[in-house]
């Protein structure tokens, strides 16, 4: 799978994970189809983990359930879920890998001391692992821009 | 009686179908329903002894079925069972 993302979505991404550090964000993803997987549109979310949330996320199930509901208002595909990993890579944990759901993007988002220093994005393949999604040809070139701005 | 709505990331186990009508009359029987009919569905909603996976939550309405009568509420014509997956993760 490969998949584009718009520029303003990485900014809206980075804006909300360098806005949450040192705890998580977390947000929807939204796009369409046609011939590439393309996110043209994120939407930050409430956190509504209890306790740590340095270290974790979750979307409130009425947070989600707004999410379908604005994708089929506004003709979008709900593709998938981003959220940041404060000073960890931009690897699927296993707390991501226990919950996660077929279809669906995870972009995840390093953060290091308060500043973005990685984009990636994974999709669970059909035997439950996660797999990297290529990134559309020009996008590491956007994401290189978008870091360094 | 029941219509489920099926979330975006099932519904490639359902032929793209945004929800579906059921004949059951409490949640267990409208999910047992489903996934019966949507066989590569099943894995996705319920382990190996027929039980609702953890990191699937209904809601009717707005409602957690949790805060009613948990599978066995009962459901009808006008009832609307939502499938949501539970989002969560972290480092």
């Amino acid at each position: 799978m490969a998949i584009a993302i718009e520029f303003e979505a990485l900014q809206v991404m980075k804006e909300d994970a360098i806005d949450a550090y040192p705890d998580e964000c977390c947000g929807f993803l939204y796009g369409d189809e046609k011939d590439l997987r393309t996110i043209t549109l994120a939407r930050p979310v409430h956190n509504a983990k209890e306790g740590d949330k340095r270290r974790r996320f979750e979307i409130a199930a009425s947070d989600y359930m707004d999410a379908e509901q604005f994708a089929a208002d506004e003709g979008l595909s709900l593709l998938g879920v981003y959220h940041s990993h404060p000073d960890h890579p931009a690897i699927p944990s296993i707390h991501d890998l226990r919950q996660a759901m077929p279809f669906f993007s995870y972009i995840i988002l390093s953060v290091k001391k308060g500043k973005v220093v990685d984009l990636r994005s994974w999709q669970l393949s059909g035997d439950g692992r996660f797999e990297e999604e290529a990134l559309e040809k020009d996008l590491n070139t956007k994401i290189l821009e978008l870091l360094n701005s | 009686m029941a219509k489920i709505s099926i979330p975006t990331p099932l519904r490639r186990f359902t032929d793209n179908e945004r929800q579906l009508v059921t004949q059951g009359s409490t949640v267990q029987e409208a999910i047992q329903e489903l996934a019966d009919q949507y066989p590569d569905l099943k894995p996705h909603l319920l382990n190996d002894e027929g039980q609702l996976k953890p990191f699937i939550r209904i809601y009717i309405g707005d409602e957690d079925i949790k805060a009613l009568q948990n599978e066995d509420t009962p459901v009808d014509d006008e009832t609307i069972i939502n499938l949501i997956p539970a989002i969560a993760g972290g480092q």
